[in-house]
């Protein structure tokens, strides 16, 4: 453990080395670019940009500046090994990473401190910070709604911890046949991109199951735009094809 | 050893969350941190110094020659030939409005085979208005380089710190940062390290990452000449038997109203031989091999004379390292494209760290680099293939050779098609280009 991490105000607890060499070889695993999250590193790039272009437009910031998100508070729900906190730090936003397995938590810590970056990751779940009175200009779910146990409880206590003006940006797997098709048969059975497993296509979310309940809880859905696959460029960029990846930008007015 | 800091901006410096202190030498076993460190201070190294500070970046160019030395008359004869795009990513640097005066327009390329009477004639007019490309000198590139770096402007919190002259003995990887670190034991700390130290570059060579190269026999022997017709901006090519010999027009001077830039290329063995000439035997050398279009060449001040060589790195990246400029790749000047893609090399590495950096991610991250080294790896390639072959199909005497090259060169002018992708590919505008080189804002 490095000096800069027994400062930090949040490593303070009596720390297992065992633990903390876990944590690494867990973050060393989340962060390679060529390892078992390639698929979220080569991802991250279209979703940052969502998340940049639509949260600087909703706050009337530049994306061209430095620090564009700074002042303002950004809850990372199923924060992983911070993939998406670390980018939002740099871009200036306050950011609050959670994840509901604590070793994600203690992996992202150990990057983040690595990264020199102030963050404050916690092992909650939205539930706990809804109940807390908890609220954000900005939650991000990426990849979390179709994981989730109930569904409309869990967007009942996102929603809830959206300030005033404040915006919800998810990011999920529509259920249609050709989601089955692609993003299990295909990813995580003949690329291998994904561990068998990693998806249940029933638990996939159609983008009107999300409005419906979004506006249950007083958030209106803005957009909802696909995100493909190039074979090309081995990238992915918006498109206007829903049936397979989609982010959603719901915002309180 | 004195740092030279340029604030790009008054404004959000303070929210950059660095805490270093700048604008002071750094103190010897010091520390200082930045978002990029260039290692090399010549054209390439502090053109992308300029385009990541003007982005809103921390750089910190590292050199191992006084700036003084660099823009010294004497340290380097050399002119450039500018292509288009190159002067579009000069202007987006803000460095154009300060060479414009120094730049020759080329309006015309004649290229010629030895004695054969045919010729291919490259009008800018086929392919536009612009012209073909510019020549200058390199002194007043580095002197415009050298003197933006002294002047504050540009963007959002960018600086451009320049430490020189100092020696970086190694980089140092750790955790997520890569360290510089220096010979009197001074540290800089960044995401990333790029290595613009040139052909021999020890930081290539530091990092593991071989490289192809091999020497041709020949020697590039330069200076500038005066005539007394004027060269009306033509660019002229002649390939010789030793390999091309070139005249390039220049500016005028008070002094010198028609002068023009020489590319001559030797053989390696009778170079030395050459420049050993007196100036008046020199100048007749050089009068037999160009001809008398413009009266007798007569040489003005001193003369320069390269070893030439190719060279191409295995690699452009390896972590947190990119390599730019002559230390990813050194070609045959035949077709003087050189420093244009060097210049490329900038434009797409510093698209990637720009683009990298507004999303918040880290800068040196593999992804990054796998991206600069996608993009540049082909164009390097295609380059270094085509001024091989060129110098190897125009530097024999052979019959056969000789008469299909001037064959060629025939077809060539008579096919408008090839010729105009031909040209555009000199100047520089054929290809998946970066945003700098297409005229554009970072």
């Amino acid at each position: 453990m490095t000096a800069a991490a027994s400062s930090s105000p949040r490593a303070k607890s009596s720390v297992d080395p065992a633990e903390v060499a876990r944590f690494a070889a867990m973050s060393e695993a989340w962060w390679d670019p060529h390892g078992q999250f390639r698929p979220l590193h080569r991802l991250n790039p279209v979703r940052l940009r969502f998340i940049r272009d639509r949260m600087c437009r909703r706050f009337g910031r530049d994306s061209e500046r430095s620090r564009p998100l700074s002042g303002l508070k950004l809850l990372d729900i199923g924060c992983g090994g911070g993939l998406i906190a670390e980018p939002m730090t740099r871009l200036g936003a306050d950011v609050v990473g959670i994840d509901a397995a604590e070793r994600n938590i203690g992996t992202a810590r150990l990057h983040a401190e690595e990264s020199g970056l102030t963050i404050d990751y916690r092992h909650a779940t939205a539930e706990d910070l809804a109940s807390a009175g908890e609220a954000f200009d900005i939650v991000l779910a990426l990849e979390i709604v179709e994981h989730v146990a109930d569904l409309g409880v869990f967007l009942a206590a996102a929603s809830a911890l959206v300030k005033p003006g404040g915006a919800l940006v998810l990011a999920t797997l529509n259920r249609t046949a050709k989601a089955f098709v692609l993003a299990i048969a295909g990813a995580e059975y003949v690329l291998g991109w994904l561990p068998r497993g990693t998806h249940d296509w029933r638990k996939f979310v159609r983008p009107s199951e999300l409005e419906r309940n979004l506006r249950r809880h007083g958030l209106t859905t803005t957009e909802i735009s696909g995100v493909c696959y190039r074979l090309l460029t081995d990238d992915w960029t918006l498109c206007r094809d829903v049936s397979v990846n989609y982010m959603a930008l719901a915002e309180r007015s | 050893m004195t740092a030279n800091v340029v604030a790009m901006s008054e404004r959000n410096s303070s929210d950059k969350g660095d805490t270093h202190a700048t604008g002071d030498p750094i103190a010897p076993g010091g520390r200082i941190a930045g978002d990029a460190v260039i290692v090399g201070g010549g054209l390439v190294g502090l053109s992308l110094g300029h385009a990541l500070a003007r982005s809103g970046l921390d750089a910190i160019v590292v050199d191992r020659e006084a700036p003084a030395t660099r823009t010294d008359a004497g340290y380097d004869g050399r002119s450039s030939a500018i292509a288009y795009g190159s002067r579009c990513v000069l202007a987006g640097l803000g460095l154009w409005e300060h060479l414009a005066e120094h730049a020759c327009p080329i309006l015309d390329i004649r290229v010629s085979d030895g004695q054969s009477k045919l010729f291919l004639h490259y009008d800018h007019r086929q392919v536009g208005d612009e012209p073909l490309g510019h020549i200058i000198e390199n002194t007043a590139i580095r002197r415009a380089l050298s003197q933006q770096t002294g002047a504050a402007r540009g963007l959002d919190g960018g600086r451009l710190v320049h430490i020189a002259p100092a020696e970086v003995r190694g980089l140092e990887r750790r955790s997520g940062r890569v360290e510089a670190v220096l010979a009197d034991g001074c540290r800089i700390s960044a995401s990333l390290a790029i290595a613009a130290d040139g052909r021999q570059s020890p930081i290539r060579v530091g990092a593991g990452i071989g490289a192809t190269e091999w020497a041709y026999q020949q020697t590039g022997i330069v200076c500038t000449v005066a005539h007394d017709r004027p060269h009306r901006n033509v660019a002229h090519e002649r390939f010789l038997p030793a390999g091309p010999f070139a005249l390039l027009p220049m500016t005028r001077l008070a002094d010198h109203p028609q002068r023009s830039s020489i590319v001559w290329t030797e053989r390696a063995a009778l170079a030395p031989a050459m420049m050993k000439l007196d100036d008046a035997a020199f100048s007749a050398e050089m009068t037999r091999r160009f001809g008398d279009y413009l009266g007798p060449l007569r040489v003005i001040g001193r003369r320069w004379a390269y070893p030439l060589a190719l060279l191409h790195a295995e690699r452009y990246v390896a972590a947190r390292l990119a390599l730019v400029g002559d230390a990813a790749h050194a070609i045959h000047p035949i077709a003087g494209q050189g420093l244009n893609l060097g210049l490329r090399d900038v434009a797409a590495l510093a698209e990637v760290i720009v683009d990298a950096h507004r999303l918040g991610l880290d800068i040196g991250n593999a992804l990054v680099l796998e991206r600069y080294e996608r993009w540049r790896r082909f164009d390097s390639t295609a380059l270094i293939a085509v001024t091989d072959a060129l110098n190897r199909l125009f530097s024999t005497g052979a019959a056969p050779v000789r008469l299909a090259r001037d064959l060629g060169l025939a077809v060539v002018d008579r096919l408008p098609p090839l010729k105009r992708l031909l040209m555009r590919h000199a100047m520089g505008v054929v290809g998946d280009l970066p945003r700098l080189v297409r005229g554009e804002r970072l």
